[in-house]
């Protein structure tokens, strides 16, 4: 499980998040949702514990699988394999080397996530949707019950994106992981979360289930743009949902 | 297909691992010819074979009386001054490429962060009290580590410690220590204290014996083994300050024992053969290039890199002329322009990228 309680972030005079509180079961995926300059990175960083809190307290394991931002990662030029054996770094402690059993579980993970055809090529050499394959691998690797990813398909074109998605679905599916990411885009939460927690603009978050959440009235108000639900058919057959938002008040459905 | 694929794989591990142990092999050949030829090139010189000879002598029966004029100039004079280079070289190497991998940043030294200078003013004031042995040791570390300290110090604004201020604080701590050493130089006593100071801070393995190289050992060696023993931690440190924190390291307490186990290296080091500038910077830069950046690697092939290039250095500083050239000297003009080159590069990269 992860989450906040009660937690307060000011930076100077500006208050970046107010007395939020909620918590993610192992199990659930949450989509964090909003526009820039919301708090949803301080939030991420919050509960990671990277963030000073100013009140309020975090809830969380000792480690949590954390994938950074595509492209925060510094040009380390290090296997991929070797990138995610870091993950073991907790269980081997200050002076421990990774063992063969861990370099199984970075193996095995990469598998997981797909990176094993690059395993021995260097990070820098890879593209940016692949390098977060890695980075996601390590944080599985590390063994941890959450995942916490930060903007993952910031920087993905269309295809990544939705590879992406696939695999944070196939994450999910066990149902063995707290789950969290952030973005800006609520087709994300629709396709891969369970919860959706909105940074709504009076600064009083919205919790609940993706279904009670992505609905037209609050993603007007979470993003001050007009917005459509609308509903397709998919491939087999089934309807989907997908939101698109009404530019300058132009109807899109 | 993902059958040629892992084959191919299989076969880019088979060539990445034999060349690593070509280039180790390589890179000890090397340390182990500069050792032989430095122990037998000088005014005097031995044979080859003479000179193993002698060191095994030395080895199986170290009580024995040396009578001999080789064996007097062999194991008394240039075995301890071969052995204390090494080992100097590779503690400066293994410091450098530690340091550089917690700052995560290639152009960070120990001489630059200031380590060096503060240690060259405790060594200074030192020789000033009339102090040697031990505690002139002890001291050389004290004001090493308040070097280091005050820049760390320093270079910590709003929380945050960014690469330019950290090298920039070095440069000003740096100045102040050596602004004061100046001084300590002014008002020594130009017959007794004066000399051994300025021969000292330029650096020299001449005054080499085996008590002055088994004093410097134990600091040497315990702090390069502490470093080698973290060479995975700082594969984690050398990450981004959030994703090493995430990974389970405490980063502010871990880096922190590793600037001490530099300070220790330093401080052995500048207590016995004064102030040797570069070989932080050069070594760890020369094996990142043989062997990658990953400090499992790069730190064995810093030690035993960093240790043939200062034989290869101090055997030069003896023998190139007549008299002695001061070994800092030597290590400023060689390492000098390889960091002016390694600077460009490293920009260039950076804007290519």
């Amino acid at each position: 499980m992860i989450g906040l309680d009660d937690a307060t972030v000011r930076f100077g005079s500006r208050t970046i998040i107010d007395d939020l509180s909620f918590s993610v079961r192992v199990g659930r995926t949450l989509a964090i949702l909003g526009p820039n300059g919301r708090g949803k990175t301080t939030t991420l960083k919050a509960m990671l514990g990277f963030q000073r809190l100013d009140a309020g307290r975090r809830v969380a394991p000792e480690i949590v699988g954390y994938v950074p931002q595509t492209g925060a990662s510094n040009q380390q030029r290090h296997r991929a394999l070797d990138i995610a054996v870091m993950g073991r770094a907790a269980h081997l402690g200050l002076f421990g080397q990774p063992r063969a059993s861990d370099f199984e579980i970075a193996r095995s993970a990469l598998e997981r996530t797909g990176a094993a055809r690059f395993a021995n090529h260097f990070f820098d050499r890879l593209s940016g949707g692949e390098r977060q394959l890695v980075l996601l691998a390590r944080a599985i690797a590390t063994g941890s019950q959450v995942l916490v990813l930060d903007e993952p398909a910031a920087a993905l074109d269309l295809h990544n994106q939705e590879r992406l998605l696939r695999l944070l679905n196939i994450l999910r599916e066990p149902r063995n992981k707290a789950i969290v990411f952030t973005t800006h885009d609520p087709n994300h939460a629709l396709t891969a979360a369970d919860e959706a927690l909105l940074m709504m603009p009076d600064g009083q978050p919205l919790h609940g289930p993706v279904s009670e959440m992505i609905t037209p009235q609050n993603l007007d108000r979470l993003y001050g743009v007009p917005m459509r639900v609308v509903e397709l058919a998919g491939p087999d057959g089934c309807t989907h949902h997908a939101v698109l938002p009404a530019f300058a008040g132009i109807r899109a459905a | 297909m993902a059958v040629v694929v892992q084959e191919q794989d299989a076969r880019s591990v088979r060539i990445a691992l034999a060349r690593q142990t070509l280039v180790f092999g390589l890179l000890l050949l090397l340390f182990i010819t500069a050792f032989i030829v430095s122990l037998c090139v000088g005014r005097f010189s031995v044979p080859a074979g003479r000179a193993l000879e002698l060191v095994w002598i030395g080895i199986t029966d170290p009580a024995r009386e040396l009578t001999n004029i080789d064996e007097r100039i062999v194991l008394l004079v240039r075995a301890p001054r071969v052995v204390l280079a090494a080992l100097a070289g590779a503690g400066l190497a293994v410091s450098g490429a530690a340091l550089q991998g917690v700052f995560r940043n290639p152009l960070v030294s120990p001489d630059i962060l200031g380590i060096s200078q503060g240690a060259a003013f405790g060594g200074a004031l030192g020789i000033m009290l009339g102090i040697w042995g031990l505690p002139l040791i002890a001291m050389v570390f004290v004001f090493g580590l308040t070097a280091l300290i005050l820049v760390g110090l320093l270079s910590r604004i709003n929380g945050r410690t960014e690469t330019v201020t950290v090298i920039l604080s070095g440069l000003v701590i740096s100045s102040m220590f050596s602004a004061v050493v100046s001084l300590l130089q002014f008002i020594a006593d130009p017959n007794t204290s004066l000399p051994a100071i300025v021969y000292w801070l330029m650096g020299s393995f001449a005054t080499s014996t085996w008590q002055r190289t088994l004093i410097a050992a134990p600091g040497l060696i315990f702090g390069s083994l502490i470093l080698w023993m973290l060479r995975f931690r700082l594969n984690i440190l050398s990450l981004d300050e959030a994703e090493a924190r995430s990974l389970g390291a405490n980063t502010t307490r871990e880096r922190w024992l590793v600037f001490g186990m530099i300070a220790i290296i330093v401080g052995s080091q500048v207590a016995v053969s004064g102030i040797i500038g570069w070989v932080g910077i050069v070594i760890p830069h020369a094996a990142r290039l043989l062997v990658g950046h990953d400090h499992r690697a790069l730190l064995p092939a810093s030690v035993v890199l960093g240790a043939g290039f200062m034989v290869i250095i101090d055997t030069l500083a003896r023998t190139a002329t007549a008299a002695e050239i001061p070994l800092g000297v030597i290590t400023a003009l060689v390492g000098a322009p390889i960091f002016a080159v390694l600077l460009r590069n490293h920009y260039r990269e950076r804007s290519a990228a």
